[in-house]
């Protein structure tokens, strides 16, 4: 297909002036007069009970209209197990977790309350570990049993235990696969809990007008879910609530369910439907809002001889914290991916979510494959190192391919899921793989590489849908409005792009509606997965065919033929045969008017939409099922200069070759894969969240938290591969996550190399590194 | 004394911001940033951490660059306070717009007061300046690739 008007061109964001000089609104952005102001009181242990709290000497403060307690709702929330009360309901299960909400008309006075609203506690046992959950140290959910599933087949939890959910893979004949196995090795990694540290800190406000019309300004990537939950949790008919978004400053993942929405409404409700407005600090967006999961797996991987895999066994077990959340949800998704991008036969996986007494998780980039991934390749090193086989060659020979099928037992097809082989190839030369994986520079200086696959799809429920309108203005130029939350990835200037194409227009002349209006804005499912140019794309393509055949419609009339031998391009609609046989857009878009005045047609209006096909849940026992339509397959690479006198060690370079489909806007597509390598490396190196022995957690800022900053990110290479996914945009697929998958993996191989030790952890700082040589030196 | 006085007697302050006079009325623990936001409608300056460790809030002072949530609204009083929306169409920010230097765009006023102040500064600056300039602002979406290249287009001008 020639795609030369505006896909595959770097077109810069449509909103990038307005980021550019503080003129872009986000949600923290909005103020006005009577607007009150809410502050959470937020628990200091991680596991308590509740024995009382005096709200008393708060209310006193003089602006001080409310302080909202559990009480005020007691039931309990949850995207897919109903576990969590979004205020705490007679006890505590994290540190941080919302006790109180103050209401009042100042900040200032709100935070001073806040202060004298006296918890009472009494403290129990800490689940401070996956360890100790297993060991049942205390329990954090005795009524397991009787909490709600919002899907059904998706939740096998084991009540009596910390365990809310356990997803089963069952492939092939492990009997047979470990006899044609003739080297085994079994590895064990443990990857801690770590925050999203969006730059915008999680926010909400809301008020319900006098006819009971509630409206919910937030931050987040699901409008629509939370206008669903809202109604849902509230019993309010669904017209009775509108969830408005404007530009988001950052989510990967982290905004996606419902928390500080149900909160606000809430504090809102308390005073009478007058607006609210509640900021999260830093620190309670580290401590009281979700934060991305922590893993422990073990990896048994066997192999013939030769390299070939023949059987997995793998177990993970996902720290979910307090609640599940996502939780459940990614625990089923690294199942469903547990292999890696690899074609094996025999597959035996257990993935349990287990309850802890660390904060809640909710979806983060990658929905959990940046840990599971962890997992399959530093045991696909040591396998390589086991079997003295390369180990970029290890995976080349058992790199996933059209014909082989996936863990669910999905067949694959060059569409779905594309070039795994090529991205290595590509990588290789990239990071320069043959110089050698550890190469000693200087006296006590070693320069070494790791590499690591990867692959994703989405976990999309079978009904997720997109919309797309399209309305034209008088000159010709049209607005685009869609139901996908702009998050910094650039993806109104991507469907724009797409729109353009279609209509081979010029895209200054097409308007993005950049904030989502529940009530105006057609639904989509929610801004996640790396699915949302894929789906809204779909939609804006069908709105686009329904747009040509209405300019058509009325073109044909006015040049006098059939709208058959009519095309659409440049702003004008004309004759295939004659292009100088045209009328132009703004001449019929709104109606065509004869030089006697009367008129035909009327405004065209577009409309499109999606939904997914041919998506199945996964069986209980075996795991068969269709999770997502595609996957989106890669390479990565990491080099790191080692000092083996301290440990201390720079990322020099990284790599990553992704098969994208088609790279939309590749400026974009580099910024977006790079973006993602560098949370990953940050997530390798250092990032993590650190609990004291009683589960408080000890590093929630940023003074504390290290973020990598400008300057220590190394030399980025990024390639991308291109194999058309059949049914996507112009053959894109969704790689917005997919660049910090295989870093932390990629990282721990470099430095297992260099230091020549194995490093089956993060963060690998260079004490941890130091711990381990000499683990295995004494 | 005669501003003090005043500032005692009716909590009214003048400040001078992006070169207009402006008068505020303040408690003396108000946050410049907050002043800003809430009552000027400056809302460039983001808050990231009120805790001076992302950057986001950055603006100049007499040209420097500070963290807004590092000062307070009094102690502005003086000096001339530039925020991101003091600057219009300048080379810099054309650099960030074509090089894509920022993605959901939250931190983004502080990168490019920042940079801005360094290139007016350090007009010849060097990669081990622009780094420890630089690293005083956090970006949680780019890769900073992007950022060092906007940074350096516009002092390789120089």
């Amino acid at each position: 297909m020639e795609t030369t008007l505006a896909v595959g061109k770097s077109i810069p964001k449509k909103e990038s002036w307005d980021k550019v000089t503080g003129a872009a609104k986000y949600n923290t952005d909005f103020n006005e007069p009577g607007l009150l102001h809410a502050w959470l009181v937020t628990s200091l242990y991680s596991h308590a009970i509740i024995k009382s709290i005096d709200k008393t000497k708060a209310l006193e403060i003089p602006g001080v209209l409310s302080v909202v307690t559990g009480d005020s709702m007691p039931r309990l929330t949850g995207p897919v197990l109903e576990d969590r009360p979004p205020l705490a309901i007679g006890r505590v299960r994290y540190f941080g977790e919302p006790i109180a909400i103050v209401v009042a008309d100042s900040l200032t006075r709100a935070k001073e309350a806040a202060g004298l609203v006296y918890v009472e506690y009494q403290p129990l046992p800490t689940v401070n570990s996956v360890k100790e959950a297993l060991e049942e140290k205390s329990l954090l959910h005795e009524q397991l049993a009787t909490y709600r599933h919002q899907k059904a087949n998706e939740i096998f939890s084991l009540p009596g235990t910390n365990i809310a959910n356990h997803i089963k893979i069952r492939k092939g004949n492990m009997t047979r696969g470990w006899a044609e196995s003739e080297v085994v090795v079994d590895s064990v990694v443990k990857l801690p809990q770590s925050v999203h540290a969006a730059m915008e800190p999680r926010n909400a406000r809301a008020e319900i007008k006098p006819d009971g019309k509630v409206i919910i300004h937030t931050s987040t990537q699901g409008p629509y879910d939370v206008k669903k939950d809202l109604s849902y949790y509230f019993n309010l008919e669904e017209s009775k609530i509108v969830v408005l978004v404007p530009l988001v400053g950052g989510g990967f993942g982290g905004k996606t369910t419902s928390q500080l929405e149900i909160l606000t409404l809430l504090a809102s409700k308390a005073v009478h439907g007058r607006p609210v407005k509640l900021v999260e600090s830093r620190e309670q967006d580290f401590t009281s809002s979700p934060g991305h999961l922590g893993l422990e797996a073990r990896v048994k991987l066997g192999a013939t001889r030769e390299g070939l895999l023949k059987a997995i066994e793998i177990t993970c077990f996902v720290n979910t914290g307090a609640y599940t959340d996502s939780g459940t949800k990614m625990t089923r998704a690294m199942a469903a991916d547990c292999t890696g991008p690899y074609n094996i036969e025999h597959v035996h996986g257990d993935a349990y979510c287990v309850y802890t007494n660390h904060t809640y998780v909710t979806a983060f980039r990658s929905f959990g494959r940046l840990s599971h991934t962890f997992a399959i390749e530093r045991a696909m090193d040591k396998l390589a190192f086991a079997l003295g086989i390369d180990p970029l060659e290890l995976r080349l020979k058992n790199a996933i391919k059209p014909g082989h099928f996936t863990p669910t037992a999905v067949r694959l097809n060059s569409s779905n899921i594309g070039n795994l082989s090529a991205c290595l190839e590509r990588l290789k030369k990239l990071i320069n793989w043959n110089e050698g994986i550890r190469i000693v520079t200087a006296h006590n200086k070693v320069r070494a590489k790791g590499i690591s696959c990867l692959w994703k799809t989405s976990s999309s429920p079978p009904n997720a849908t997109a919309g797309a309108i399209i309305t034209f203005n008088r000159d010709g130029t049209l607005n685009l409005n869609v139901g996908a939350v702009e998050i910094g990835m650039g993806i109104k200037t991507a469907l724009a792009q797409i729109l353009s194409e279609k209509l081979q227009m010029d895209i200054n002349k097409i308007n993005v509606v950049m904030e989502v209006n529940t009530e105006t804005s057609p639904k989509h499912w929610k801004t996640v997965a790396s699915m949302t140019g894929f789906m809204v794309g779909n939609a804006v393509l069908d709105a686009a065919e329904d747009v040509i055949k209405q300019l058509c419609r009325t073109a044909a009339v006015v040049l006098r033929c059939p709208p058959e031998v009519l095309q659409v391009g440049g702003g004008r609609v004309f004759m295939k045969a004659d292009p100088d046989i045209f009328v132009e857009f703004k001449n019929i878009v709104c109606g065509y008017e004869y030089p006697d005045g009367s008129s035909i047609g009327g405004e065209i209006i577009g409309r499109g939409n999606f939904i997914m096909h041919h998506l199945l849940p996964m069986d209980p026992e075996t795991g068969r099922g269709r999770l997502g339509p595609a996957w989106a397959v890669g390479a990565q690479a990491v080099e790191v200069e080692l000092d083996m006198l301290d440990y201390n060690y720079k990322i020099l370079k990284a790599a990553t070759v992704i098969d994208a489909g088609k790279v939309l806007n590749p400026k974009n597509a580099r910024g977006v894969t790079m973006g993602g390598m560098c949370m990953g490396l940050g997530y390798g190196c250092r990032e993590a969240n650190l609990y004291d022995s009683g589960g408080v957690r000890i590093n929630p800022q940023f003074r504390t938290y290290h973020l990598i900053r400008f300057g220590e990110n190394p030399e980025y290479l990024v390639d991308f591969v291109e194999t058309p996914q059949v049914d996507a945009p112009y053959g894109m697929r969704g790689i917005g996550e997919h660049g910090i998958i295989g870093m932390p993996a990629a990282l721990a191989n470099a430095l297992s190399a260099a230091a020549q030790v194995n490093l089956d952890f993060t963060p690998l700082t260079p004490e941890a590194i130091w711990q381990a040589k000499k683990e295995v030196m004494s | 004394m005669l501003e003090t006085q005043k500032y005692v007697e009716t909590g009214l302050l003048e400040l001078v911001v992006n070169g207009e006079k402006r008068s505020v009325m303040v408690r003396p623990a108000d946050l410049l940033l907050d002043v800003l936001r809430d009552q000027l409608g400056l809302t460039g300056a983001k808050p990231g951490c009120k805790n001076g460790d992302c950057g986001a809030c950055t603006i100049l002072v007499d040209g420097w660059p500070i963290k807004s949530c590092l000062m307070l609204a009094v102690e502005a009083v003086g000096h001339e306070i530039t925020t991101v929306e003091g600057l219009n169409g300048t080379p810099l920010q054309q650099a960030f717009v074509s090089e894509f230097a920022f993605q959901c765009g939250y931190c983004t006023s502080g990168f490019i007061i920042n940079c801005q102040a360094l290139a007016n500064i350090h007009p010849q600056a060097d990669e081990a300046i622009i780094r420890e300039w630089l690293q005083s602002n956090l970006c949680r979406c780019t890769g900073y690739e992007e950022i060092g290249k906007a940074i350096l287009s516009v002092i390789s001008k120089n």
